[in-house]
């Protein structure tokens, strides 16, 4: 069974089939990635570009890697736009870039909803590499990859997203994906940083980290955004850390055996204590190397269907 | 030149007029309204209308001209030309252009531009120098250059000191504070607050925002005795603010656009940067609300807030996209489609909020239907179904949310000050 879209705009809507058939052919890849020769000649012949209109390290080099292990020969644009910012329009550089005929787009972007408007002027297949505080498909896949390596399943797990959901992508396509997956989710943060009517996601909301982990098999921990602070989101830095931090002895305290995930970059001694960061509980680099893989099956699937198949 | 509009339905509810005639218009004037004989009309152009429509000529209070400063996304005449094509005869323009309407000059600059339309233009002034709300401007002069209301449209008044000034030196000459109501403090977002914008991942206006200033600026109103207008309403909870205030006496009115009435928030979910607008969709609860304060007066007049946008700056990522559309040619499509079809206003009510409460509003005189007096009408045919076709506009900018949307019921001409638009082309009568 091919995917049954021809892109990866996110995970709303995405049937768990195709979910699970992403994270069953990464396994496939994680395998590959543990040889000596970490290349296959899948994609030879394929152009991927990666349009990154913001600041990303290492999501663009996870993406790099995926696509130079898969064969693919593979393009970096990166630039920064604004409304503001005078010079060629986003469109007009979609255009120039895609009548250098290329297979494939992988994009980040300030501005929710940049890889819905590339599909509509491009006919490359497009992959959603953070579009503003929508979506960010591939991390929430490489999330949900790395949770089910370490308990076999995905179904009736409890994940419990902690920190700054409203300007997360990394949140809401967790939320799809994970409920997707027949997963549990809860959020953890300040009111503040938490958006109206989120229940509607039937997601519930925790106030008390100490509950939340006291009622999760798996917390991924979100990097607080520091300026949000500036933004008076949150009172200060050593509040947050006080009342949301994870440090091992809140673990400790409520004698949990949980998995901890983060995103990264980390901010130690804010969101996670570097105890906790380094700690047996987390599986940070996991998702790191797990990403290549995922990412490595989301271009696979994507850039082997046939012209008939998909949307 | 004579001309004779035959077999018209003539209604005017300021007039309580609403009879089966012919009118005979000679020079752009109404000479004989009645049964007008075959021998009279030999050298007149007739236009038989099968009962159609004839009512006073509509009026758009909220239009953005973009002259001066924006000349590539509309001028006077091409914004006027729009109009025609949409069913008006006159319309009330925005002074956020650039300069800012803020001095005389631009007044008569604008007034000078429209001077040899079909359509009256009517400046509205900026309430501050630049619309910085720092300081008033020269609201005397403006008034004297032919102004019909202040506002600083685009934002609200600044603060709370500034529209206390506004509101006691504007009453000097009685004219409305129009206000676009937006807590400075609470803007900078993209779409509607709700679980819509969670989904979308777009930055949130809460709808607070707006009623906030809504309900500062009716006490403010109330406080100074000053006229205030609202524009473009947007939410249930201004409504109702706004139905409270009424029924106090304030001094309040208000407007919404067809948009408004027309569209929820659900319409972003494709990420058209034409469904970009501020204030922003709003949700269903909202445009429900919308509908029962036209019903009940609560809601006076129907208003475009036409805003053309070039189509390099509309096709842009979403959150750098400007906000607005254009609305002049959709707009008494959309009100007969979704107010009359639906059985929300009928004909007398609907003419009622776009012919005449606007011009009540801004101390501008209605048209009537006598002899003697200047042809200044519309023609409307309520049922017949078009496609609305944005490469078709008469407007500059092509920016609209309503391209293909089918609607029932349009203009088929306008007449005024010796004019006429029919057929899609204007000539002299």
């Amino acid at each position: 069974m091919p995917l049954s879209s021809r892109h990866l705009l996110g995970l709303q809507g995405v049937p768990r089939e195709d979910i699970q058939l992403i994270l069953d052919t990464a396994v496939t890849f994680r395998e590959v990635l543990e040889r000596p020769i970490k290349k296959v000649p899948t994609l030879q012949g394929k152009t991927v570009v990666n349009l990154f209109f913001e600041n990303s390290t290492r999501t663009r080099i996870s993406f790099e890697l995926a696509q130079k292990r898969l064969s693919a020969d593979t393009v970096n644009f990166s630039a920064s736009t604004s409304s503001t910012k005078k010079g060629e329009t986003f469109k007009d550089t979609v255009k120039n870039i895609e009548a250098m005929k290329v297979d494939m787009i992988v994009v980040r972007h300030a501005s929710a909803g940049v890889p819905q408007f590339l599909t509509r002027i491009s006919d490359a297949h497009v992959i959603n590499a953070g579009d503003g505080a929508h979506e960010h498909p591939t991390q929430a896949l490489l999330d949900m990859y790395s949770i089910r390596e370490k308990f076999g399943r995905l179904e009736g797990l409890k994940v419990c997203i902690v920190g700054d959901i409203s300007h997360s992508r990394v949140a809401l396509s967790n939320i799809f994906g994970l409920r997707a997956m027949g997963a549990e989710v809860s959020l953890c943060g300040p009111a503040t940083m938490i958006p109206r009517e989120i229940e509607k996601l039937g997601v519930k909301v925790i106030y008390n980290i100490d509950q939340a982990i006291r009622e999760n098999d798996v917390l991924n921990v979100l990097r607080i955004q520091l300026e949000r602070q500036a933004g008076g989101l949150f009172p200060s830095l050593r509040e947050y850390h006080n009342y949301f931090g994870i440090t091992s002895e809140r673990l400790e305290k409520n004698g949990k055996d949980i998995v901890i995930l983060h995103p990264g970059p980390i901010n130690r001694g804010v969101e996670i204590s570097s105890e906790v960061a380094d700690g047996p509980y987390q599986i940070i680099l996991d998702q790191v190397t797990n990403g290549v893989a995922v990412r490595m099956a989301v271009l696979y699937l994507l850039g082997t269907l046939n012209k008939a198949d998909g949307r | 030149m004579k001309i004779i509009l035959k077999n018209v339905r003539l209604l005017n509810p300021e007039q309580k007029l609403n009879q089966n005639s012919d009118l005979l218009i000679v020079d752009g004037v109404i000479t004989r309204i009645g049964t007008v004989a075959a021998g009279e009309a030999k050298d007149a152009r007739v236009f038989e209308l099968n009962n159609k429509y004839v009512v006073p000529g509509l009026f758009d209070m909220h239009v953005h001209l973009r002259e001066p400063g924006r000349e590539d996304e509309e001028t006077v005449v091409t914004g006027c030309n729009s109009a025609s094509a949409g069913g008006f005869t006159g319309l009330a323009c925005m002074p956020n252009t650039s300069p800012a309407i803020d001095s005389a000059e631009i007044v008569s600059f604008i007034k000078e531009k429209a001077r040899n339309h079909l359509v009256d233009v009517y400046p509205v002034g900026a309430v501050t120098m630049g619309r910085k709300g720092e300081a008033l401007s020269p609201m005397a002069e403006l008034s004297e250059a032919g102004v019909v209301a202040f506002s600083d449209d685009g934002c609200a008044v600044k603060n709370a000191k500034m529209l206390r000034l506004a509101f006691e030196y504007a009453s000097m000459y009685r004219l409305p504070i129009i206000e676009h109501c937006e807590d400075e403090s609470l803007e900078g977002g993209a779409m509607n607050e709700g679980v819509t914008s969670t989904f979308l991942g777009l930055p949130p206006m809460p709808s607070i925002a707006e009623d906030l200033v809504v309900m500062r600026d009716i006490m403010m109103a109330e406080y100074t005795g000053g006229k205030i207008h609202i524009a473009h309403i947007s939410t249930k909870n201004s409504v109702e603010i706004l139905r409270q205030a009424k029924k106090r006496g304030v001094n309040v009115t208000s407007e919404v656009t067809p948009h408004h009435f027309s569209l929820t928030e659900e319409a972003l979910k494709t990420y058209d940067t034409n469904t970009k607008m501020n204030p922003p969709l709003r949700t269903r609860q909202d445009v429900e609300a919308i509908l029962e304060g036209l019903k009940d007066g609560t809601i006076d007049a129907i208003a475009s807030d036409h805003a053309p946008h070039s189509i390099e700056e509309k096709e842009m990522e979403f959150i750098y996209a400007p906000n607005g559309i254009v609305g002049l040619e959709t707009e008494l499509g959309l009100a007969l489609s979704e107010l009359l079809s639906k059985k929300i206003l009928n004909m007398e009510e609907l003419v009622e909020k776009m012919a005449i409460n606007p011009r009540k509003i801004l101390n501008i005189p209605v048209p009537k239907f006598a002899e003697g007096e200047i042809a200044n009408l519309t023609i409307i045919d309520p049922e017949v179904v078009w496609t609305v076709d944005v490469k078709a506009f008469k407007s500059r900018s092509k920016n609209s949310p309503f391209d293909k949307r089918l609607l029932t019921g349009k203009a088929l001409g306008v007449i005024n000050r010796g004019k006429m638009f029919f057929d899609d082309k204007f000539f002299a009568i």
